[in-house]
């Protein structure tokens, strides 16, 4: 803990983790060496189709994996190893230290206990708050994630609220200990296309004020384009690229980004244009190639690809001036200069 | 509160709900009462009164030794409720906390305790516990740990089953990201959603174990005299059935009654608890 008060630490320092989890063929490497830094009031995406291992990403950071699961690498938060932390020890950084706002705010709040007390649970937990103390930092809280009429409200069961109110009260409750880092797992997925829009206002408005390192896990790039400093790609247990957001948006390197990239739909496409798909679809974890995960699909891949895993390279795509070497641009493809 | 209320006002419109809390009320009723007054002193043998007909001294007429059927019903009841309370409680203290700890571990120790309690469930409830009585010698203490020993597997499955399905729901993620340890989530997420099943299966395992002491007893491994019960009245009945049938049947109303109220009881609850339909306003 004594190392927290030296100022400068990284908020968020992930090297090569690994996990594997055991399935009924045997461990399957669900995370393959992915690697990631966040300092305090970034916000930073992940991306990638289902099962490419963003979800497990953000349980590995919460310490919440299956408990068979292995894991090797290294978590910092400020310079605190998570990685082989005991189950208290970590229940007493989730909650203060971090926090998490779930995909599905219709489930993820309990249907008997009215809402104040769900957000009062981690303020008592982590903060020893009496009762009145608490609801009273509750309603605080609910005011601050714009829940019209929250005075009425701290009362109200779960069932009472619509999704996007539901997802209000999940964000304060993540919020309630003013964490250092945030992790959304696909927050608005599960909410109508408006109030998408308002909950990630919302939430980047927060991040903004209190100072606190956001991770966004989506599937959506048109989101991550609006609210993240930086994307990183992941495909098969592995990051494939990394870049400042407006630098991803403008050179993609690696085959499946572009491929990624290819297959959204945009405005102004010809009536009847079919759009771009990559071929194949993601194999299950044990089957995936033993050099580049993705070069069974990729149209550039060459005989090595299969064999040889590939390292991540900067890349400098932009004027030496715009790549600062904090922000580089990271790519897993050694063939990413060939389009 | 407002669901609290909704509850009440549902449950008194359930007809088996009210049909059966009032079958199960006035047992209690009369066990409570029978505490302090019985019509007669249920030890009271009048030999020159015996196996008498219904009168207005004895409503329910006497038995071979002339005591008081109306009487040894009423304070038999005392021993059935006992019986149920104990062996439920048993059920329900050890079985319990044996499914959530299951439920919340997992691995090895959710195994272990659902291999244990298949093992226990494997005996028939009423051979294990003539097995108990021939170890232990017949008696009232005896029958009812036996039939509570009974009731830990089926509420420790019960229990582990509902657990595992709370358990499986976003909002135990929630918690647990919140920083709760498995017992605070156990306490505060787990136990509160699986209360209105363990309720339900209450009802049902409280009538079954009265139905498995009148069968203790009626063996004469059970309760012994000259503590009244409804079994035992049944098996003294047996060797007067030709000369006196009713007084086999005034017993058997009563247990039949018994389980029969508290049957209803159990499905008025589960759908007055049933949390789908208490969100229907």
């Amino acid at each position: 803990m004594s190392m927290a008060e030296n100022p400068p630490h990284t908020l968020l320092q992930v090297s090569n983790l690994r996990v594997s989890l055991p399935t009924a063929r045997g461990w399957a490497e669900a995370l393959r060496g992915v690697s990631l830094q966040m300092e305090r009031g970034q916000t930073v995406g992940l991306i990638g189709e289902s099962g490419c291992g963003k979800s497990l990403t953000a349980l590995a950071l919460m310490g919440l994996l299956p408990e068979r699961a292995r894991v090797s690498g290294s978590i910092l938060l400020q310079g605190q190893e998570l990685v082989g932390m005991s189950e208290p020890q970590l229940c007493r950084l989730r909650g203060a230290r971090m926090g998490m706002i779930f995909q599905e705010p219709m489930t993820a709040l309990n249907p008997l206990h009215p809402i104040w007390k769900q957000i009062a649970e981690p303020l008592r937990l982590h903060q020893n708050m009496s009762v009145s103390e608490s609801k009273a930092r509750a309603l605080e809280l609910l005011e601050r994630v714009q829940l019209p009429r929250a005075r009425e409200r701290l009362e109200a069961y779960p069932h009472q609220l619509s999704g996007g109110q539901r997802q209000r009260v999940m964000i304060s409750i993540a919020l309630a200990c003013r964490p250092d880092l945030l992790i959304a797992d696909e927050p608005t997925t599960a909410l109508d296309v408006t109030v998408q829009k308002e909950v990630l206002a919302l939430i980047k408005q927060l991040v903004r004020e209190e100072g606190v390192g956001l991770l966004l896990i989506s599937h959506d790039l048109g989101l991550m384009q609006d609210h993240v400093d930086r994307v990183m790609v992941m495909y098969g247990g592995g990051v494939v690229e990394s870049a400042t957001t407006p630098e991803l948006f403008a050179h993609r390197a690696h085959p499946y980004t572009r491929g990624l990239f290819a297959a959204r739909p945009r405005l102004g496409l010809a009536r009847g244009t079919r759009l771009t798909t990559i071929p194949g679809s993601l194999p299950e974890l044990m089957d995936l190639p033993a050099g580049c995960a993705f070069s069974d699909r990729c149209s550039l891949a060459v005989a090595d690809c299969l064999k040889i895993p590939p390292q991540a390279e900067n890349i400098s795509l932009q004027s030496p001036l715009q790549n600062l070497p904090a922000e580089p641009h990271r790519v897993s493809c050694p063939r990413w200069s060939l389009i | 509160m407002q669901v609290k209320n909704s509850v009440w006002r549902r449950a008194l419109r359930h007809p088996s709900f009210v049909a059966g809390g009032a079958m199960v009320l006035l047992m209690v009723l009369c066990a409570m009462l029978s505490l302090f007054w019985s019509p007669y002193p249920v030890g009271d043998i009048d030999i020159p009164n015996k196996l008498a007909s219904p009168s207005a001294a004895h409503w329910l007429g006497t038995d071979s030794l002339g005591r008081d059927i109306g009487s040894l019903l009423w304070v038999g009841s005392q021993n059935s409720l006992l019986v149920g309370f104990i062996a439920v409680g048993i059920g329900l203290g050890v079985g319990v906390p044996l499914g959530l700890l299951a439920s919340a571990r997992r691995g090895w120790v959710e195994e272990v305790i659902m291999r244990a309690a298949d093992f226990t469930f494997a005996f028939p409830a009423l051979l294990s516990a003539i097995m108990l009585t021939a170890i232990y010698g017949p008696g009232l203490v005896v029958s009812i740990v036996a039939i509570g020993i009974f009731n830990i597997p089926v509420f420790a499955r019960i229990s582990r089953g509902a657990a595992n399905s709370v358990w499986s729901r976003d909002f135990t993620a929630a918690a647990k990201a919140a920083g709760k340890g498995p017992l605070a989530i156990t306490m505060a997420h787990v136990l509160p959603n699986i209360a209105s099943v363990l309720i339900v299966q209450a009802t049902t395992q409280f009538a079954i174990a009265i139905l498995a002491e009148a069968a203790l007893s009626y063996l004469g491994l059970g309760t012994q005299p000259p503590q009244p019960s409804w079994g035992r009245m049944l098996n003294e009945a047996q060797s007067q059935m030709f000369q006196a049938p009713m007084l086999a049947v005034y017993p058997g109303v009563a247990i039949a009654m018994a389980v029969l109220g508290l049957n209803l009881l159990g499905d008025g609850l589960r759908d007055v608890l049933d949390p789908r339909l208490a969100r229907q306003r």
